[in-house]
């Protein structure tokens, strides 16, 4: 089997892959009777055509790439936190928490300050799974799902009750939100709505490549991770690894949480996390549990999640639809790079053509 | 279905796997109540040709003859209903339901419309085991069976389903000694109305059972033949292509000191009662002292108790004067344990990490392999270059995953991970178990070796003769104590079969 074969199959799979989620699609679009052509052509290509909507693409990459770093991390170590969502919201919390208390600080103070304590929230929220589950051996899948409800409904009261805009008693846009925090927290922007939130995103990349690979503490946790009974016997601590690796874990999504808000909304609304924590999940499978795939994929789901917010303007497509066809695209990818590890079928593939090919001469 | 299966033969069988020919034009036939024993190394690909005999696999090219008639499976269902029966080396049953439902699973005659005939099922699991001697509680559900009563519910469930043809792959690789006795005069029996095929490397039982023997070696049949007009050695010659012969321990008295000295140990079992109660034991430096004994009185819960695995009831584990009861296993290891734990895809490595990873599994703090928490993978890298030479690893490289090894590669990975370690003592649970002889060979070679720089070694066997050769001194276990220690002089099978079985005097 020569490198001309494999590359030839390789590409194969991919454009059937391609064509089989086009013509899915198309089918759908087709019977809710919209254009075909501009509907595609709406969510994968403009968000790329203008400035303005590649920020909004960027900035929606930032905490995805964020959160699934630290799902990534947590995975690898043998715990799936699907409890992001939660972790973020507490971390959006903290960080309005301390702004609105202590307004009058120099930003040079205030604002690391801020973000820390989003990274120690949602640490926290990321502690109580890791412990239960070490100590108690109780269902991360559980336990993590649950504080979710709890982090959500807390949120809702904290921005109803405890943080509501003063404004807003007297206004009522009706929206649940704390009154715009103070400019010391603010992370500078670079274009647009984008912000310097990016770097950090880029340099979390690095460090969480530089750990998990690099490092003793890496390779103890993807040991307890990957085979906890040979890391047990290896003299590994793996309950602590455990802990500390969801409490990594909810420290990134904490500081998902306190970037939105520092970068993107200045002041916590309802609704902010925006399913990010479950997003990530699958940003951080697809891509492939590495940061070298985390970045690239994060861009490419943040490109879809933004492209669903145009399609109901542009073509007239209700963002619902784009959902759907965002989770046929996840499974056709999905499927395809399970077929594309499959060396026994390329082999056979292989055999057959170079058969046809003996049969003709 | 009432059709017998007078003769079954495959005829130039060719499979092939990315880049692996596993099966390279095999010929071979079986005739009505004849057992066939299919010998060869791991990996010389009898499984593999097993697998296209069931339908599992497709083969590539040859053809399946049963009575003369071509047949052409397209899944194991097909093969089913010809009358071929499998017992793979894993048993495929359901761990949370009873016998008669794991039956039940295949048993299509009892799938009635809207309701599945239970009662028939139990039925047909009675009949077929009293009719055959196969001892079964139907009712029992398989979690609370021994390994052996599991084999038992595979052969019961296999010729429930109606077959007349069996095919066992491995069947004794995980029966006590006293279990595959038991097999073998069973299988024995059934030759009357059955003909089997028997896959397996280990030479005694291929000569006990088996009236022909076909060598597979590198996927192709070097051999075929009659059992009765070869022995032993000249099989296993056959089989690995060169002249076996297991190391025997002739070496000289070292006269070590004490090195580990367990006294008045206790350690609860995972179900909570006292797996070993009281037993003392001590080995010394130089020194390798055999522990027999019928697995389940205690064997891994004092190899886990040793290395740190396992809290301490009471009792004490003095390892040159330092007490290790109840200490981290990380402790344990620091002080010199050096361990071939049980269960060597699981425990021993970590199956998805590669094997320069897997080498500096316990080192990966050492200051040669790390620095301020940095790993240094040029002498990881080094490291790996230079054991998977100096051991004889076969691997496609060091980035190889573990885990896609042979048992003996994993195996040699583990034991020079170990021994570059310059341990004080080594604990080796079940060392050979599941290897093919060549890998035996150098495990015991190693072995003989390290005892001959001086450092003690618990080996801990069911393999009787491995204990025998090996040992110096043969402790023997049973239900948590030890029941004699004899010097090697003394051990034979016939005094540790009875000490195995709880007997305390021959009188």
């Amino acid at each position: 089997m020569n490198n001309n074969f494999k590359l030839l199959y390789k590409l194969s799979i991919i454009i059937i892959a391609i064509l089989a989620t086009l013509i899915i699609s198309s089918a759908i679009l087709l019977v809710l009777g919209a254009n075909v052509p501009k509907t595609f052509y709406t969510i994968c290509i403009m968000p790329l055509t203008k400035m303005g909507h590649l920020t909004e693409v960027l900035i929606r990459a930032i905490p995805l790439c964020v959160i699934a770093l630290g799902v990534s991390i947590a995975y690898r170590s043998g715990i799936i936190n699907i409890g992001a969502e939660g972790q973020m919201a507490i971390g959006v919390l903290s960080f309005t928490a301390i702004a609105l208390s202590f307004p009058e600080l120099p930003k040079p103070i205030l604002l690391p300050f801020a973000l820390l304590m989003s990274v120690l929230g949602g640490a926290l929220w990321g502690f109580i799974p890791g412990i239960l589950k070490a100590k108690l051996n109780v269902s991360e899948l559980l336990s993590t799902v649950m504080l979710n409800y709890i982090a959500a409904q807390f949120y809702s009261f904290c921005l109803r009750i405890v943080m509501l805009d003063p404004a807003e008693k007297v206004n009522g846009s009706g929206t649940p939100q704390s009154m715009r925090l103070t400019s010391n927290i603010e992370l500078t922007r670079l274009a647009g709505r984008l912000h310097t939130g990016i770097f950090i995103a880029l340099v979390l990349a690095v460090l969480v490549y530089l750990l998990m690979w690099k490092t003793t503490y890496g390779f103890k946790m993807r040991a307890s991770g990957a085979q906890s009974r040979a890391a047990r016997y290896g003299g590994i601590n793996v309950t602590w690894y455990v802990i500390f690796s969801m409490i990594l874990s909810g420290a990134f999504a904490g500081l998902a949480g306190g970037m939105e808000i520092a970068g993107v909304h200045r002041r916590a609304i309802e609704g902010v996390t925006n399913n990010y924590g479950f997003s990530a999940v699958v940003v951080a499978l697809f891509g492939g549990l590495h940061p070298a795939g985390i970045v690239p994929a994060s861009f490419f789901f943040a490109l879809l999640i933004y492209g669903a917010t145009l399609a109901p303007r542009a073509v007239n497509v209700p963002a619902n639809i784009v959902q759907v066809m965002q989770g046929l695209i996840i499974i056709v990818i999905v499927t395809t790079q399970m077929v594309l590890s499959n060396a026994y079928l390329e082999d056979k593939v292989y055999r057959m053509i170079v058969k046809n090919k003996k049969e003709v001469k | 279905m009432e059709n017998k299966i007078k003769s079954l033969s495959m005829e130039h069988v060719v499979k092939r796997f990315p880049g692996v020919l596993a099966c390279d034009d095999i010929c071979l036939n079986v005739e009505e109540g004849e057992i066939l024993a299919l010998v060869g190394e791991n990996g010389a690909g009898k499984t593999t040709l097993m697998n296209v005999l069931m339908g599992i696999y497709q083969q590539d090219e040859g053809k399946i003859l049963i009575n003369g008639q071509e047949v052409r499976f397209r899944g194991p269902e097909d093969a089913f209903k010809i009358g071929l029966g499998m017992v793979h080396q894993q048993y495929m049953l359901v761990p949370n339901m009873s016998v008669v439902e794991n039956v039940a699973l295949g048993y299509k005659k009892a799938w009635k419309k809207l309701k599945l005939d239970l009662n028939m099922v139990r039925e047909q699991v009675i009949e077929v085991s009293k009719h055959y001697g196969l001892a079964v509680n139907p009712d029992a559900y398989i979690w609370q069976l021994s390994v052996g009563e599991q084999q038992r519910v595979e052969l019961v469930k296999t010729l429930c389903l109606g077959a007349k043809f069996l095919i066992l792959d491995e069947p004794t690789s995980a029966l006590t000694p006293q279990e595959t006795d038991e097999l073998i005069e069973l299988l024995k029996n059934m030759k009357n109305e059955l003909s089997i095929i028997f896959i397996s490397h280990k030479l005694n039982e291929v000569k006990a059972l088996s009236d022909n023997v076909t060598i597979l070696r590198h996927g192709k049949v070097v051999f075929s033949g009659l059992t009765k007009d070869y022995t032993s050695a000249q099989i296993a010659t056959l089989m690995t292509g060169h002249e076996v012969k297991l190391p025997e321990n002739k070496e000289e008295d070292l006269h070590g000191s004490p090195a580990l000295e367990i006294k008045e140990l206790c350690v609860k079992s995972d179900m909570g009662f006292l797996a070993l109660n009281n037993l003392n034991l001590t080995i010394n430096s130089g020194e390798i002292v055999g522990l027999a004994g019928v697995s389940g009185n205690g064997q891994r819960e004092l190899a886990e108790a040793i290395n740190g695995l396992r809290g301490v009831e009471s009792g004490e584990i003095n390892f040159f004067s330092v007490d290790l009861a109840n200490k981290s296993s990380h402790y344990v290891i620091s002080q010199g344990m050096g361990y071939i734990p049980e269960e060597r895809n699981i425990e021993g490595i970590v199956p998805s990490f590669s094997i320069k990873e897997n080498l500096i599994l316990k080192d990966y703090e050492d200051e040669k392999f790390a620095k301020y928490h940095f790993l240094k993978n040029k002498a990881i890298v080094e490291n790996a270059d230079k054991l998977i030479e100096d051991y004889d690893v076969r691997c496609p490289g060091l980035l190889t995953s573990a885990g896609s090894l042979s048992g003996g590669n994993i195996q040699k990975v583990i034991l020079a991970r170990e021994m570059t370690r310059k341990p004080k003592f080594l604990i080796a649970v079940y060392p050979t178990r599941g290897l093919d002889l060549g890998a035996i060979e150098f495990i015991h070679r190693e072995l003989l070796r390290i005892r001959r720089e001086g450092i003690g070694i618990l080996l801990i066997s069911e393999e009787l003769d491995e204990i025998i050769n090996l040992s110096d001194r043969v402790a023997v276990i049973y239900k948590g104590q030890i029941q004699k220690v004899l010097p090697h002089t003394e051990a034979n099978r016939r005094s540790l079969g009875i000490l195995m079985a709880g007997v305390k005097d021959e009188q």
